[in-house]
């Protein structure tokens, strides 16, 4: 089981300013006590939505029905710092997105969304802001990113975008499940484990 | 060719490059909890999988154990449903698990330490972003998600990208009533909360080299909190005395032989790094966060800035964390009132911490608006604590002495904040929410400031603290 062919994502784009927004705000540790991971999405940002929604009707992007059915998540700087949980990029894939576009990822978060088959692809800051504005002043704008020739179109406007070259190899030749590749030449496995003094004995 | 310890693991720990650049590692440790895993171990059943190396695998219960009645089933049945879901697959697979009736359980990143599992050299992977804990013993240790839990189950490797080195020095005497846990503050507010993204951490100096294994622990744990996935500290004749005799650690003649191959993964001099910071410890002092991530700090007799007074890249961010927090711009933080203190966590749970706290608090009581508990690191730690008597310690002084685990620092067991409840914690995320009310709030410091601020009802300065015997300087 490798995964499928990633080229391409496009949609309409939800966008959510802010940096450093953590894991523990995309999905409560209270949802992660479960042993699977459905349903996850119904709790997507549940209590930044909730403290938003106080202030202003729907005024969280996630909660507005301008942007339902979106498929492109817009963020700032440094987006899914924190704790290591899978389940906040399972959360926000079950809830239908396909692709992240941000100024930065966590180290760890990026890597777990590619381990879903979620592209998350960087911009600068003022792209960034120039694609939220659009998203902002038309929630409907279809956005198409191209993982092979590295744009974000929308509007007539195209964008570069990047993504680090082995996750893009690995989204295009749907390698991103890497447990086959890791069990690919497992004798070459065994051979280091026998070369490591703490495992072969000092 | 002069190399850094992350080099010389790395290069023993590869086994091949995969077709898209990445490097299949090795792991040489995979520590499991039962957060992380049900979902990993599910996957790799649906595909017909076993755990490749399970006497290389070793399992223990942390998140959610509840800290106060911990008899079988637990209340909370969900709860229940992990515990049971991490026997049956340890079960299963043949895997190494401290539960607990073993008299070992506890957070994973004390337990794996203290039991001497972690050693230098190794590759280490556990699905937690605190995994970087385990690089105070010069070990390269990575927090994954749970679909790599999987490969690693599966294959006992990662796939992943090579990782820059900076070098973080540590100069001079830090002052008394200044901890480790200042340091790493200190270290992630110069550096920013993602300064280290792409990095591991090295962290070297004379303060760090005369820093105890459970100081290098507190820094190393954070080193996610700025960005950096892997933080370590290279082996010495510290690390090398805290594994002397540990129940995982070599034996005998093999101890002496893995002293010398521990030694030579240390970093050479010269060893090329990418960058490097260097800190003055004289001038760090004792540290509190006002805002809602752990860059967001100050020494306590500093105040809570303004949005107008910082650069504009982090204005919305302070204003944001204002608003969060309510507090004003200006505002001094000693004497911020607080409800709840919390002495616990991967950060700062381990027996040092506790004496520093108890040393606090020796002969004083907790404030009356005050619920005040400690959750030890583990049963080790509990009990290595109860032979001093700091459970009375901390009993008579009106602290809750509990039972071990993660509890209030991510709030998954019933240890939470109620409302907009202000907690004063020795752990490491103040997150919106992190610990378990939505509209929470948390000040991370060290447990002596912990402890100081139970005793005040409010945040004081541990070194005016009046009658405190304060800690050595270091």
């Amino acid at each position: 089981m490798a995964g499928s062919r990633i080229r391409e994502r496009s949609g309409t784009a939800v966008p959510l300013r802010g940096d450093n927004i953590d894991t523990d705000r995309i999905i409560p540790a209270r949802y992660l006590k479960a042993i699977t991971f459905e349903g996850l999405e119904a709790h997507l940002f549940e209590d930044d939505r909730q403290q938003a929604n106080a202030r202003a009707r729907d005024s969280h992007p996630l909660s507005n029905p301008a942007y339902a059915g979106a498929a492109i998540l817009l963020v700032d700087a440094n987006f899914g710092c924190g704790s290591s949980r899978e389940h906040a990029p399972q959360a926000i894939q079950r809830r239908g997105i396909r692709a992240i576009v941000g100024q930065s990822f966590s180290e760890i978060f990026f890597g777990n969304a590619v381990a879903l088959g979620l592209p998350c692809v960087t911009v600068p800051e003022a792209t960034a802001d120039a694609l939220m504005q659009i998203a902002e002043r038309n929630p409907r704008a279809l956005f198409a990113l191209d993982l092979e020739a590295l744009r974000l179109t929308v509007d007539g406007q195209s964008f570069e975008v990047a993504l680090s070259p082995a996750a893009r190899q690995s989204f295009l030749e749907g390698s991103w499940d890497a447990t086959g590749l890791l069990l690919d030449r497992f004798d070459e496995v065994r051979r280091v484990a026998e070369r490591l003094p703490y495992i072969a004995g000092f | 060719m002069p190399a850094t310890l992350l080099q010389k693991v790395w290069d023993a720990h590869a086994v091949r490059r995969l077709p898209n650049g990445q490097t299949q590692l090795f792991i040489g440790l995979h520590l499991i909890h039962e957060v992380t895993t049900p979902q990993a171990f599910d996957m790799l059943r649906a595909r017909g999988g076993r755990v490749a190396f399970p006497d290389r695998t070793v399992a223990t219960v942390d998140h959610i154990v509840p800290t106060r009645d911990q008899r079988r089933p637990f209340a909370d049945v969900m709860a229940e449903d992990m515990m049971s879901a991490l026997e049956r697959n340890c079960r299963e697979h043949g895997i190494r698990l401290f539960d607990l009736s073993s008299g070992h359980q506890g957070i994973v990143h004390v337990i794996g330490p203290e039991l001497g599992l972690t050693q230098p050299g190794m590759t280490i992977a556990c699905g937690d972003s605190h995994t970087s804990t385990h690089g105070a013993f010069g070990a390269i240790a990575f927090g994954i998600g749970t679909s790599q839990v999987r490969d690693v189950l599966a294959s006992q490797c990662l796939a992943i990208d090579p990782l820059k080195v900076r070098r973080i020095t540590v100069r001079g005497r830090l002052q008394p009533g200044v901890y480790a846990k200042d340091v790493i503050l200190e270290i992630i507010r110069r550096l920013g909360v993602k300064g280290g993204v792409g990095h591991a951490y090295e962290y070297g100096g004379d303060t760090v080299d005369r820093m105890s294994m459970d100081e290098r622990m507190t820094l190393c744990n954070m080193s996610i909190e700025g960005g950096a996935r892997v933080g370590y500290v290279n082996p010495d004749a510290t690390t090398f005395a805290y594994l002397r005799g540990r129940q995982f650690a070599p034996q005998g003649e093999a101890f002496e032989a893995a002293c010398a191959w521990w030694s030579s993964m240390a970093s050479d001099r010269g060893a090329p790094y990418d960058d490097e910071v260097v800190l003055d410890a004289a001038e760090i002092r004792p540290t509190v966060t006002w805002g809602i991530n752990p860059g967001q700090s100050t020494s306590i007799d500093g105040s809570v800035p303004s949005p107008a007074d910082v650069p504009a890249a982090d204005r919305d961010s302070v204003a944001e964390a204002l608003d969060f927090m309510g507090f004003a711009a200006g505002q001094p933080l000693k004497g911020t009132r607080i409800d709840v203190a919390f002495v616990g966590s991967c950060t700062n749970a381990r027996l040092s911490d506790l004496r520093e706290a108890a040393r606090v608090i020796r002969g004083r009581h907790v404030a009356a608006h005050v619920k005040a508990l400690v959750v030890p690191g583990s049963q080790t730690v509990r009990a290595a604590a109860e032979r001093e008597g700091l459970d009375r310690v901390f009993a008579d002084a009106g602290f809750e002495w509990r039972g071990a685990g993660c509890s209030m620092c991510l709030a998954m067991n019933p240890d939470r904040l109620e409302g907009r409840q202000i907690c004063a914690s020795s752990s490491n995320r103040n997150f919106k929410g992190r610990q378990g009310s939505p509209t929470g709030r948390t000040l991370l410091m060290s447990p002596a400031m912990v402890a100081a601020a139970a005793i005040a009802g409010e945040l004081v300065d541990v070194r005016e603290f009046v009658g405190a015997e304060l800690a050595y300087g270091r």
